[in-house]
């Protein structure tokens, strides 16, 4: 127990440590962008017929004026305290707005996920047993088409297909257009999740499809499956293949995570999906620096919770760090 | 006494395919006979890379689809055909392999010796196997890794016992053991053939096959090139193949001359 809670303490300093790393990347990132926030936002037309007083307001509003290190200390010294500031967009604070798009996205991302997961660990399975036969090829192949498609360009093809094509599926936003948000169903929702989250789940089977089958193929040619042939065991796809592939295939569920938030801020951009990527492209193309910071943070905190979930979850499942750690 | 397993001028080779197409046969047993009569140990010895642990693959149908596999393996006096090797691996012929890469890592010990079957008829078979070999309950519920080396050969050896059976093929069991360990599991050996079983011992340790065996039969490259019983080879007298006498000259008492 001891060292369960070391290794949880330990892993808690490396995300500490990552988040500042990666909100200061993103602030240098945000602070060299070409991108004058003034002119994006207003425009250069009402910029124009505005006066110096106002201009000046403006320009402290969006922290033009002020050093980039006098910046980031003053935010993260709020981030510290849990004060992440007010977005300069949507002038609302950032983590109501962090919170109410990753609600959106929430559906999507787990929709996609387990859809992704589940489907690429039964793929990855199914080639592994088959190698070299048909069903593997055809596997592959689709594995390795889908893994060299740019994901926005798969999206729009979806959308062609099934929106505007064969009209079954809603082209974007994440509740029927003039609805009454608080008269929206759950099942409108997931409808309109639908296929945003089918895109991310095809292009994410692919990488977790092809890693599985290279596990399977390496348990297949173990001593220990020679041996259960050698003794006549059935079931050897489910007795130990199954059993082996469990762990990386645990890895590979929690760490898709980031490739699935990643793959969303695409794919939301095309859909209209009002959600956490979207937001991220208006505030990084807006020039709103507390929301992009928050964004960045929260959702580097995801990942790594991800992974640290799988961590975890190996010393649960693994006998080998479960009862060796009990020894030590 | 009629053999329970006969073994007549078999080779195996594997075909690959080196640079584009170009094809290329590796012959790895070019011609292998040997007999092994029920009660009695046969020892195959050889050194590595002559062929040994293929035929122990052969034998239980196990080798991968590239091999082509030549001349005839007779078991109770009838050809061990692919369903034939299936439907007798596990019930009447048993291997023992290697060491404990053999072993499922994720899998208890207990499972794993009565394959996934939870009958009490399975377990009381199971318990005996292990207890046999002086394995107490506890070690049912440890995993591969927590077992020594030791330990992880006698639950491969009770994994073979489990189900009586009549051919036993032993590959190599013995490296990395000391030779108290390894003298108790070449005991083990004894003991299964005088129970009635045919026992094919494969080594490379011409020592210990020497001490185990009724019959000793010399690889050589891919042939078996002399059969002859321990005393034979111990007096040195009648060796007939230039290999044979090699290797009585290799031996420690021969002056390693």
């Amino acid at each position: 127990m001891l060292h369960r809670l070391q290794f949880t303490a330990k892993k808690l300093v490396r995300m500490a440590l990552l988040l500042l790393g990666v909100s200061l990347t993103a602030f240098l990132l945000m602070d060299a962008s070409p991108l004058d926030p003034l002119q994006t936002n207003i425009g250069q037309a009402a910029l124009g017929t505005m006066s110096p007083e106002q201009i000046a307001r403006l320009e402290e509003y969006w922290g033009i004026n002020t050093p980039a290190a006098e910046r980031y200390v003053g935010w993260l010294g709020s981030a510290l305290r849990g004060d992440f500031g007010v977005s300069l967009l949507y002038s609302r604070p950032v983590l109501a707005v962090v919170g109410q798009r990753l609600g959106n996205s929430l559906w999507l991302l787990l929709f996609a996920w387990v859809l992704s997961g589940g489907l690429g660990l039964a793929l990855g399975l199914a080639a592994g047993a088959n190698r070299g036969r048909w069903p593997d090829r055809l596997i592959r192949g689709y594995c390795l088409v889908i893994s060299s498609t740019p994901t926005f360009w798969l999206a729009l093809l979806l959308l062609m297909v099934f929106s505007v094509w064969l009209g079954w599926l809603p082209i974007g936003l994440s509740v029927p257009i003039g609805a009454d948000a608080a008269s929206v169903t759950l099942t409108a929702r997931l409808y309109h999740a639908l296929l945003p989250g089918l895109t991310l789940s095809v292009t994410g089977v692919a990488g977790i499809a092809l890693h599985t089958r290279e596990k399977v193929v390496d348990v297949l040619d173990s001593d220990y499956v020679l041996f259960a042939r050698a003794r006549g065991e059935g079931h050897i796809l489910r007795r130990h293949v199954l059993r082996n592939v469990a762990l990386p295939a645990l890895t590979l569920q929690f760490a898709s995570i980031g490739e699935i938030i990643g793959g969303s801020v695409l794919v939301e951009q095309v859909f209209s999906y009002p959600g956490l990527g979207q937001a991220a492209v208006a505030a990084g193309l807006g020039g709103d620096l507390p929301l992009l910071l928050g964004i960045t943070v929260v959702t580097a905190a995801l990942v790594f919770g991800g992974s640290l979930a799988a961590d975890l979850l190996y010393g649960v499942i693994d006998p080998r760090i479960r009862r060796g750690a009990a020894k030590a | 006494m009629e053999p329970i397993l006969t073994v007549e001028h078999l080779s195996v080779s594997f075909t690959r395919y080196s640079r584009g197409f170009a094809r290329t046969e590796l012959s790895a047993v070019r011609d292998l006979s040997l007999t092994v009569e029920p009660g009695r140990v046969t020892a195959l010895v050889g050194e590595s890379g002559s062929g040994k642990s293929l035929l122990a693959h052969a034998i239980l149908q196990l080798l991968p689809r590239n091999a082509q596999v030549g001349g005839t393996i007779l078991y109770d006096g009838a050809p061990l055909s692919r369903e034939r090797a299936e439907a007798l691996r596990g019930r009447e012929i048993a291997l023992i392999p290697q060491g404990i890469t053999w072993l499922d890592p994720m899998m208890k010990v207990g499972p794993q010796v009565r394959r996934g079957r939870g009958d009490s008829e399975t377990r009381a078979r199971c318990r005996a196997a292990l207890d046999r070999f002086g394995l107490g309950p506890q070690v049912e519920e440890l995993y591969p890794f927590e077992l020594s080396g030791g330990m992880a050969r006698r639950v491969l050896i009770a994994c073979a016992v489990m189900d009586s059976p009549r051919l036993i093929v032993a590959d190599e069991p013995t490296p990395g053991l000391d030779i108290r360990a390894a003298g108790r599991v070449l005991g083990h050996f004894r003991e299964l053939a005088e129970e009635g079983a045919g026992v094919l011992f494969i080594t490379h340790d011409l020592e210990l096959a020497l001490t185990v065996a009724h019959k000793l039969v010399v690889l050589c490259e891919g042939r078996t090139v002399e059969e002859l019983s321990p005393a034979r080879f111990r007096s040195g007298q009648g060796l007939n193949h230039p290999y044979t006498r090699a290797l009585w000259h290799a031996m420690p008492e021969n002056n390693f001359l």
